[in-house]
């Protein structure tokens, strides 16, 4: 149950580099406003390992294997609005750089004939999931209500967001903080 | 006293004057108004292939940048549903080419970017391509990376009326439309290209790019960060009827 007066907030990495999540935390001392305004369920800072019922969920990362399918479909289920953070959940970035080429032929190359491996093998341990042939942005996997582009967005674009969310404006990311890079 | 006695149109409501034989887009920016546009170039005759610029004149959709202006006309052009529609083929030419910002040299001078931005685009609308094309990087100061090609022509013009080359041409038609080098090789070293072509200038985009600059002027200080592209373009917009090549 949400704290009186707060927002219960969830956030998550896919297929992601933890870059959002650190830019995230880039509000730096905005952090304690932020704090005053939200509380944490699952997410990397609090180690929940379930997401519960929650106002607003935020995503890092787009979708490359069969756990981040399953991950996604809880955070929208929990989640009031769902929030696209950062150029790997909006599009697939940099993980979908592999969407040209054959998968197999990418664990191939990777693992066992790439120069300088010795006694290579294709991990298939049953505890990893299995990866997707192609890395997909959020919104071709469940139903997502806003996006915030850039790799990484910045902090004060995040904040921007976040405060204009929180607030019940409708976000506005305007010059400068709008940016694909 | 008004001396302006040239004749005029409403863009947006507003009176722009201009001289005959000006196009819409070309007497709205001297008159500083912004029309989004990105395969219209100041200094080369339009291509009117984009169609970033469509305005409605007279309650009717057409491209600005080739539209002759004309006494009387009603412009429209900073409405939602323009901007709208502008969104949408935004996000279509990303999705048909591979647009990986955060690895392009060309990232904060980018037109397409740019336009992205300033009219608020978030997300991919379409799903992504992610065709599979090889890069040139043949030649000693010149990269070709033809993921990111907008089919703009501006290259093409640019090397055949400016370099007086004929580097540069499109191929095919439709969907299979793509840039082409002009060597029997099909490699840019094979041309005669120079760094100092008007042709590797004028690329709106990171298709042409000019190695050895990298990121010497670091990303966060470049051209389309510093001020927005409807800024930015005003302030590259001919302030008498423009001198042109062609
Ligand atoms: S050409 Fe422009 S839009 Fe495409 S990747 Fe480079 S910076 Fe991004
Ligand atoms: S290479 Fe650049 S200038 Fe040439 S058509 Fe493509 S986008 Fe336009
Ligand atoms: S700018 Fe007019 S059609 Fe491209």
């Amino acid at each position: 149950m949400a704290e009186a007066g707060k927002l219960r907030v969830a956030t998550t990495s896919l297929a992601g580099c933890f870059g959002c999540h650190m830019s995230l935390l880039d509000i730096d001392e905005r952090l304690f406003a932020l704090l005053e305004k939200v509380e944490f369920d699952r997410t990397p800072l609090t180690d929940i390992k379930h997401c519960g019922p929650c106002d607003i969920g935020i995503i890092e990362g787009g979708v490359c294997n069969a756990e981040n399918v399953e991950v996604l479909r809880e955070f929208r289920k929990n989640c009031k609005i769902l929030i696209a953070m950062g150029a790997c959940a909006v599009t697939g970035g940099l993980p979908a750089q592999r969407n040209h080429l054959d998968l197999g032929a990418c664990l191939q190359e990777v693992y066992l004939t790439e120069p300088g491996l010795v006694n290579g093998q294709i991990p298939n341990d049953p505890e990893l999931p299995l990866p997707l042939d192609q890395v997909h942005p959020l919104h071709e996997v469940v139903k997502v209500d806003y996006f915030i582009p850039g790799c990484p967005p910045s902090a004060d674009a995040i904040w921007k967001f976040l405060t204009d969310l929180i607030a019940g404006r409708t976000p506005r990311l305007g010059h400068g903080l709008i940016e694909y890079d | 006293m008004n001396m302006d006695v040239r004749p005029s149109f409403l863009l947006d409501g507003e009176e722009i004057p201009f001289e005959p034989g000006q196009t819409v887009i070309q007497a709205a920016l001297t008159a500083g108004h912004y029309i989004p546009h990105l395969c219209y170039h100041p200094e080369f005759v339009p291509h009117g292939s984009c169609k970033l610029c469509t305005v409605k004149a007279n309650g009717r959709p057409a491209a600005a940048c080739t539209l002759p202006a004309q006494a009387g006309l009603e412009v429209e052009s900073e409405t939602e549903e323009l901007n709208d529609l502008r969104r949408t083929l935004v996000q279509m030419l990303f999705a048909e080419g591979n647009h990986f910002c955060p690895a392009c040299e060309k990232s904060g001078n980018c037109v397409l970017q740019a336009l992205g931005y300033d009219l608020g685009v978030m997300t991919a609308g379409f799903r992504h391509f992610f065709l599979d094309r090889p890069v040139d990087a043949s030649h000693p100061d010149i990269l070709l990376d033809f993921n990111r090609c907008v089919l703009c022509k501006l290259c093409v013009r640019a090397s055949e009326e400016v370099d007086g080359k004929g580097v540069f041409s499109l191929a095919g038609r439709g969907i299979s439309r793509r840039l082409i080098v002009s060597a029997e090789s099909g490699r840019l070293a094979d041309t005669d290209i120079a760094v100092t072509d008007k042709a590797v200038e004028v690329c709106p985009v990171g298709v042409i790019i000019r190695k050895h600059i990298g990121f010497q002027t670091p990303i966060g200080r470049r051209r389309y960060d510093v001020r927005p592209i409807s800024a930015q373009a005003l302030e590259d917009a001919p302030r008498k009827p423009e001198a042109r090549h062609g």
